[in-house]
């Protein structure tokens, strides 16, 4: 197939057009990304008094830091505990939704709402239902037995960043759950139904094979949103405590930089994630352009 | 017995729309019986509450003498072959046609050798590991064809199956769905609005309007002695033609005075229908057609025009060799025998 042409009439009119796209990549990505660049083979001493040339130290002693490796370990089990949990959820909601919304409209405006709302906020509002003191939600698992503290058990701590972020996603995931559960055709689960498969083994064997594009898909997005959007939640709820036990990768570039003023290895550690985040999202195109064998 | 039996069958949509009033028929064991009627006149409708797919207002279906109302449409034991096919385009075509055996729990080496008896049966032996959309439409209707036919049910459900296919596939089609039909002798339903699949199919043809039965019985019957206007004109094809008469002591005579012929079936305002084929030419004929349009089918000529001095269309079947030209008058005299007299009010049959 031939490519399609436009011709216009100025030379410099494509150029313009797509000059603004330009000049804000240029500024609020490449530059500061060049800089972090820049950055991660310096070492500055804590007053910005001297610069020298480190070459990769910054990175060889990042891999061999174990509060480093920790942190990793830490982000990617929370990333994987706030994609499954978002999505887990998502896809039971819009499975139910699905069996009594034949032209879904309205439900689906009240459905995004959660996704508006800023990160921080969700942490503030987390924060406020499970807080030790005051929370609704830790008084309410109290009278059940249960002394939730996020302040002193990782554990809890770990929990509350994971509900906060996902809380929000659960929505995002849900749109798009219930638009490919709706896309699947209805006479191929009434076909299912005439074949002899019941409501669980139509889900297994004929939904969940035909929506798994979309399942990919927002893994990917999940994965990435666990990864690089939810320092709001991190900061507005645990502040990567208690310890270390929520101290991901995002929260420990900015702590490393602006608590620790250890820029060098701030710096690496953004290029690190640059990396981790192109990587996902050159999966995503690849797989988005084949689509899924079926 | 009747295999299938629809008695007294009722159904109402949430939301209040009653799509079925009231509707009974049997069909007998190893019968192929066609609905067919006008779009939204709940053919489907019908269908899918035989197939279990939609609850049951009111009445009562039995298949094989068992109720089947409150049974899910696996236990019915009916398979269904849909309009697009509803394949499974994640499975190949091995797969499509053994998934209902397998949830039946049928051992391995019965279900292999269904599917492939089935398989050989369609002409689909190369094609079983193929996935759906690696097939011609076609191929994916026999597919469609293979999962019905695998599982041995007690009845086949058809809901148009052939709408999705060029016109030449679709009459070759239509023999081999005949043909299958009969060797397996396995009752069935099939939906259609197409009026010479109907005919060409049915052992039995039942004519719906408006979620009732228009009419029931053998194809031919229906052609013959059309119960009402809406039957003449929707069975045959070009549709029966329809003139306005007044019938009399002396018999009945066209809207311009013209006799069609002398005995009344009632007295009154009534609407008589003959059919293209049942028109000759001769120039005493009460029928003067101002002739518009001829279209040349080879064997036979279609004249299109209007009664003369009436707003009257009709339509006149000839042999290929008398054909008008346009702008000509041709007196028309319909067949002895081959008037059809409706109500003028009710439009059903006299006589
Ligand atoms: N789920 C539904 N809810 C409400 N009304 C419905 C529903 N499905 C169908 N109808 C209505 O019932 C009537 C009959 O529909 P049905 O699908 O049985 O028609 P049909 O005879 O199969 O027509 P076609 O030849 O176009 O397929 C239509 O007026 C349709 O609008
Ligand atoms: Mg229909």
């Amino acid at each position: 197939m031939r490519a399609k042409r436009v011709t216009f009439r100025h030379r410099w009119l494509p150029y313009a057009l797509i000059a603004p796209q330009i000049i804000i990549t240029l500024v609020f990505f490449l530059w500061p990304a060049s800089q972090a660049i820049y950055q991660s083979v310096l070492r500055q001493d804590a007053f910005g008094l001297r610069t020298e040339f480190v070459g990769m130290a910054n990175f060889k002693r990042l891999f061999a830091d174990p509060l480093y490796l920790e942190s990793f370990w830490t982000t990617m089990a929370y990333s994987a505990m706030v994609a499954a949990s978002g999505m887990l959820i998502a896809l039971v909601l819009a499975v139910m939704a699905d069996r009594v919304i034949r032209t879904a409209t309205a439900y689906r405006t009240l459905l995004i709402w959660p996704y508006a709302v800023a990160p921080a906020v969700a942490g503030v509002l987390w924060w406020f239902l499970f807080n030790p003191t005051i929370g609704i939600a830790a008084y309410a698992m109290d009278m059940l037995g249960y002394d939730w503290n996020h302040y002193l058990d990782g554990g809890d701590a770990m929990a509350l960043i994971v509900i906060a972020a996902a809380w929000r996603q659960v929505s995002y995931n849900f749109l798009f759950f219930l638009a490919g559960l709706q896309a699947i055709p209805r006479s191929l689960t009434e076909a299912a139904a005439i074949d002899g498969a019941g409501p669980v083994k139509r889900f297994w064997t004929i939904q969940l094979p035909l929506l798994s594009p979309t399942v990919f898909f927002l893994i990917v997005v999940n994965v990435v949103y666990a990864f690089f959007e939810t320092f709001g939640v991190v900061h507005a709820t645990t502040s990567g405590g208690p310890g270390n036990a929520t101290n991901i990768l995002v929260y420990k570039v900015w702590r490393d930089a602006f608590e620790g003023l250890n820029l060098g290895s701030s710096a690496a550690q953004s290029v690190i994630l640059m990396v981790i985040v192109i990587l996902l999202t050159a999966i995503q195109f690849r797989y988005i352009e084949r689509r899924v064998e079926y | 017995m009747a295999q299938i039996e629809i008695e007294n069958v009722r159904k109402v949509y949430p939301g209040g729309v009653e799509v079925i009033p009231d509707l009974s028929f049997d069909i007998a064991a190893g019968e192929l019986c066609v609905l067919v009627g006008p779009s939204g006149c709940g053919k489907s409708t019908l269908l899918r509450m035989v197939a279990g797919l939609e609850p049951i207002t009111g009445g009562e279906i039995r298949i094989a003498g068992r109720r089947v109302n409150e049974l899910e449409p696996v236990e019915r034991d009916i398979s269904m072959v849909f309009q697009n096919y509803a394949l499974y385009p994640h499975m190949s075509v091995y797969d499509n046609m053994a998934y209902g055996l397998r949830n039946r729990g049928e051992p391995k080496t019965t279900i292999d050798a269904a599917v492939r008896k089935a398989a050989k049966t369609l002409g689909l032996e190369d094609y079983l590991s193929r996935k759906p959309r690696q097939l011609s439409g076609g191929q994916r209707q026999r597919v469609a064809m293979g999962r019905a036919i695998v599982r041995e049910p007690a009845a086949f459900l058809f809901d148009e199956p052939l709408s999705n296919l060029d016109a030449k596939l679709r009459v070759k089609t239509r023999v081999e769905i005949r043909d299958l039909q009969q060797r397996l002798g396995t009752t069935s339903i099939y939906v259609t609005h197409d009026q010479l699949e109907a005919m060409t199919l049915a052992d039995q043809l039942v004519i719906m309007n408006a979620g009732r039965i228009e009419q029931a019985g053998p194809p031919l019957e229906i052609y013959e002695r059309p119960a009402s206007v809406f039957v003449g004109g929707f069975i045959g094809s070009p549709p029966m033609n329809f003139l306005p008469c007044f019938a009399g002591a002396g018999g009945v005579e066209t809207a311009t005075g013209q006799r069609l012929s002398g005995d009344s079936p009632a007295m009154g305002d009534v609407t008589a229908g003959v059919r293209p084929e049942d028109l000759t030419p001769d120039a005493a004929g009460p029928l003067p057609l101002h002739v518009r349009v001829v279209e040349r089918l080879g064997a036979t000529v279609h004249v299109h025009g209007v009664l003369e001095e009436t707003e009257t269309d009709l339509v006149a079947s000839l042999p290929g060799s008398d054909a008008p030209n346009p702008g000509e008058v041709l007196r028309l005299a319909p067949n002895p025998g081959k008037l059809h007299y409706f109500s003028a009010e009710t439009g059903r049959r006299l006589g």
